[in-house]
C-alpha cells in the first residue's frame, strides 16, 4: 500500500462515518420529541453532510480517477463503505440516538482535535472547521446524556439500556491497521491510542455524572475497515442511493 | 377608559400605520383572529416539514441533500418563531399543539398532498413557497408587531426556498427525457393545489371590512392569487413546462393571466380532512409528540433537580 492509497482509504473512513451518521440523524426530521430538538438534529445532520462532502471530495481528488464526492457517496456498495459500525445503527428511541451520538461525538471531538495538526493541509483545514461544529454537537449530546440519565426513572432506564446495547460497537473506534500506521508515520493521521485515552476519560466522567453504569461486556463488534458491516447498512444505502442508481448518468 | 374609547384609539393607531404590541389593548376579536391565523401558520410550517423531510434521505446529490436539510431546518425555525409570536397573545404552545393533534386546528391544505418523486421537492419550493411568499409579503405589512416582524424575516428565507425549488425544476426540465417528464408530472400535480392554497375566491370568502381595517388581512385571496399566477406562468414557460390549465390565457387589456375554473370542491374536501395525506400527517405529528413525552418529562425533571441544587448550594 502506498501513501496515496492509504490516504484515500483514510478519507473514506472519516467521510463515510459522517455521511452515514448524518443520514441517521436526518431520519428524525419532523419526528423529534420537541420542536427545538428537530431543529438541533437537522442542524447537526447538515454539519455531517457538509463534512462528508469535503472529505469525500478530497478523497476523490486524492484517488485521481475522475470520480466526484457524489460518485463516492452514491455509487459504492455496502462492501466498499468504510463507516464505523456505530454510525449505521438504527435510531431506536431518543435514548439510543443520544447515546450513539454522544459516544461518536466524544470520539470525533478528540480525533479532529488531533487532525487539526495533520501535516496534510486539506485534512487539517477540514478538521479545524469541523472541530468547531463538533464542539457544539458534543455539548448538545452531553447535556442530553445528563438530562435523560438523571431525569426520570424511565429515561434513566432507557438510557442505560441504550448504552449497554451500543457499547459493543465502541472498541472498533480505536482499531488501527496498516493505513493508520503508515499515515501516523507521515504525521497525517491521528494516533487512536491517544484518542482512546481521552475518550475513555470523558465518557466515564459523563456516565458517572449521568448516574449511569459503565457497561461490562466482552463483545466487540468490528469489521468496518474491511467493509464488513451490520445488516442495517444495505437498507440505508438502498434508500440513499436509489435515484442516482435508477437514472445512471443524470445530473440533479 | 371605556371600551369604545380604547377601540377608537386602537383603530387610530392602526390607521396611522403604527404596530400593535403584545401589552397594548386590543379587541377580543382581533386577538382571536390573530391566534387563529398565526397558529395555523405555525402548524403549516411544522406539518410542512413532513412532505419535504420525506425526501431528505433520498436526495440525489450531497449538495441537494444539504440544501434540503437547510430548508427544512428553516421551516422548523419558522414554526418555533411563530409559536413564540402566538404565545404573546396569551396562549401557550402545548395548547396549540393539542388543537393540531385533535384536528381542531387547521393548517395549509397543500401539505395534505403527497411528495411522490424528487421533482415534487422542486415543485414545492417553486410553487408552494412561491405562493406563500405572495401571501406573507402582504402580511408583513400587518398591524400586529410580533407577527409582521416574523413575516419580514420568514419572507427572506422563503425567497431562498423559492429559488432552490425553481433551480431543481429548471435542472430537471433541461435534463433527460425522463427527468423532464418527472418535472412536468410534478408541476401538473402541484399547480392547482398551489393556486387553491391561497384560499377561497372572494365571492366565497367575503373579506370582513373590519379585518382589513385592522390590518389583520391585507389583501383579498383573489388579488394574491392573481399576482402569483402572473409571476409563475412566465417562469414555467421559460423552462419549457406546460401549465396544466387548458383555459389559461393572457389578457392583453388587463395585463393579467386568466385561469380556468378552480375545483373548489376538492379544496373544501381537503380542508375537511379528506385529502390524500390528512390522516397520515396528523398521525405522524401526534405520534412524534407521544413518543417524545418521556423525553420532555425527563428534561423537566432534570431541570427541577438542577434548580433545587442551585438553591441548596
Amino acid at each position: 500500500m502506498n501513501l496515496q492509497q492509504a490516504k484515500f482509504e483514510y478519507l473514506l473512513r472519516l467521510g463515510d462515518s459522517s455521511l452515514i451518521i448524518g443520514h441517521r440523524l436526518s431520519e428524525w426530521c419532523g419526528h423529534g420529541p420537541i420542536l427545538e430538538e428537530d431543529i438541533a438534529l437537522i442542524n447537526i445532520a447538515l454539519d455531517f453532510v457538509g463534512n462528508a462532502t469535503s472529505l469525500l471530495g478530497y478523497a476523490a481528488q486524492v484517488e485521481g480517477k475522475g470520480r466526484t464526492e457524489d460518485d463516492l457517496a452514491y455509487l459504492r456498495g455496502e462492501r466498499e463503505y468504510r463507516n464505523l459500525l456505530i454510525t449505521e445503527q438504527p435510531n431506536g428511541d431518543y435514548a439510543a440516538t443520544i447515546v450513539r451520538q454522544f459516544l461518536y461525538d466524544t470520539y470525533t471531538f478528540f480525533l479532529y482535535e488531533e487532525l487539526k495538526s495533520s501535516k496534510d493541509e486539506t485534512i487539517a483545514a477540514i478538521a479545524v472547521k469541523s472541530h468547531k461544529e463538533i464542539t457544539y454537537h458534543l455539548r448538545h449530546t452531553t447535556q442530553w446524556m445528563l438530562r435523560l440519565g438523571d431525569g426520570t426513572a424511565e429515561s434513566h432506564q432507557r438510557l442505560q439500556t441504550a448504552l449497554n446495547e451500543l457499547w459493543m460497537f465502541t472498541s472498533e473506534l480505536f482499531d488501527m491497521d496498516e493505513v493508520d500506521r503508515l499515515l501516523i508515520n507521515e504525521g497525517i493521521a491521528a494516533d487512536l491510542d491517544k484518542v482512546k485515552a481521552a475518550w475513555e476519560k470523558r465518557v466515564n466522567e459523563v456516565i458517572t455524572e449521568a448516574t449511569l453504569l459503565l457497561p461490562v461486556t466482552n463483545i466487540k463488534q468490528k469489521g468496518s475497515r474491511e467493509g464488513k458491516h451490520s445488516e442495517h447498512l444495505g437498507f440505508l444505502l438502498a434508500e440513499m442511493q436509489y435515484i442516482p442508481r435508477s437514472f445512471p448518468g443524470s445530473k440533479w | 377608559m371605556d371600551d369604545t374609547k380604547q377601540l377608537e384609539q386602537f383603530e387610530a393607531k392602526i390607521a396611522a400605520g403604527l404596530k400593535i404590541e403584545p401589552k397594548d389593548w386590543m379587541p377580543e376579536a382581533y386577538r382571536k383572529q390573530l391566534i387563529r391565523m398565526m397558529s395555523q401558520h405555525a402548524h403549516s410550517e411544522i406539518v410542512g416539514m413532513l412532505p419535504e423531510g420525506n425526501w431528505i434521505t433520498r436526495a440525489p446529490s450531497l449538495r441537494r441533500k444539504a440544501i434540503l436539510l437547510a430548508k427544512v431546518q428553516d421551516e422548523a425555525g419558522h414554526g418555533l418563531y411563530l409559536y413564540s409570536a402566538t404565545e404573546t397573545l396569551g396562549v401557550n404552545r402545548s395548547e396549540l399543539l393539542e388543537q393540531l393533534h385533535s384536528g381542531k386546528a387547521k393548517y395549509s391544505s397543500i401539505f395534505n398532498y403527497p411528495t411522490l418523486t424528487w421533482a415534487d421537492i422542486g415543485a414545492i419550493g417553486w410553487l408552494v413557497d412561491g405562493a406563500a411568499i405572495m401571501n406573507q409579503t402582504a402580511l408583513a405589512r400587518g398591524s400586529y408587531g410580533p407577527y409582521s416582524r416574523a413575516m419580514v424575516r420568514i419572507c427572506k428565507e422563503e425567497s431562498f426556498h423559492n429559488r432552490q425549488g425553481y433551480e431543481i425544476m429548471m435542472n430537471l426540465a433541461q435534463g433527460t427525457p425522463e427527468q423532464k417528464e418527472m418535472a412536468q408530472d410534478a408541476f401538473n400535480r402541484w399547480w392547482w393545489p398551489s393556486i387553491m392554497m391561497l384560499g377561497p375566491s372572494d365571492d366565497k370568502s367575503p373579506n370582513s371590512d373590519q379585518l382589513m381595517r385592522w390590518k389583520v388581512k391585507m389583501e383579498s385571496n383573489d388579488a394574491i392569487r392573481q399576482r402569483f399566477i402572473d409571476r409563475t406562468v412566465p417562469q414555467a414557460e421559460f423552462i419549457g413546462l406546460k401549465v396544466p390549465d387548458k383555459d389559461l390565457k393572457f389578457n392583453e387589456v388587463t395585463g393579467h393571466y386568466e385561469h380556468g375554473p378552480i375545483n373548489w370542491e376538492e379544496f373544501f374536501d381537503v380542508i375537511k380532512g379528506n385529502g390524500p395525506c390528512n390522516a397520515k400527517r396528523i398521525k405522524d405529528r401526534s405520534e412524534a409528540d407521544k413518543k417524545g413525552a418521556w423525553v420532555r418529562e425527563a428534561a423537566t425533571a432534570y431541570a427541577a433537580k438542577q434548580a433545587k441544587e442551585k438553591v441548596i448550594a
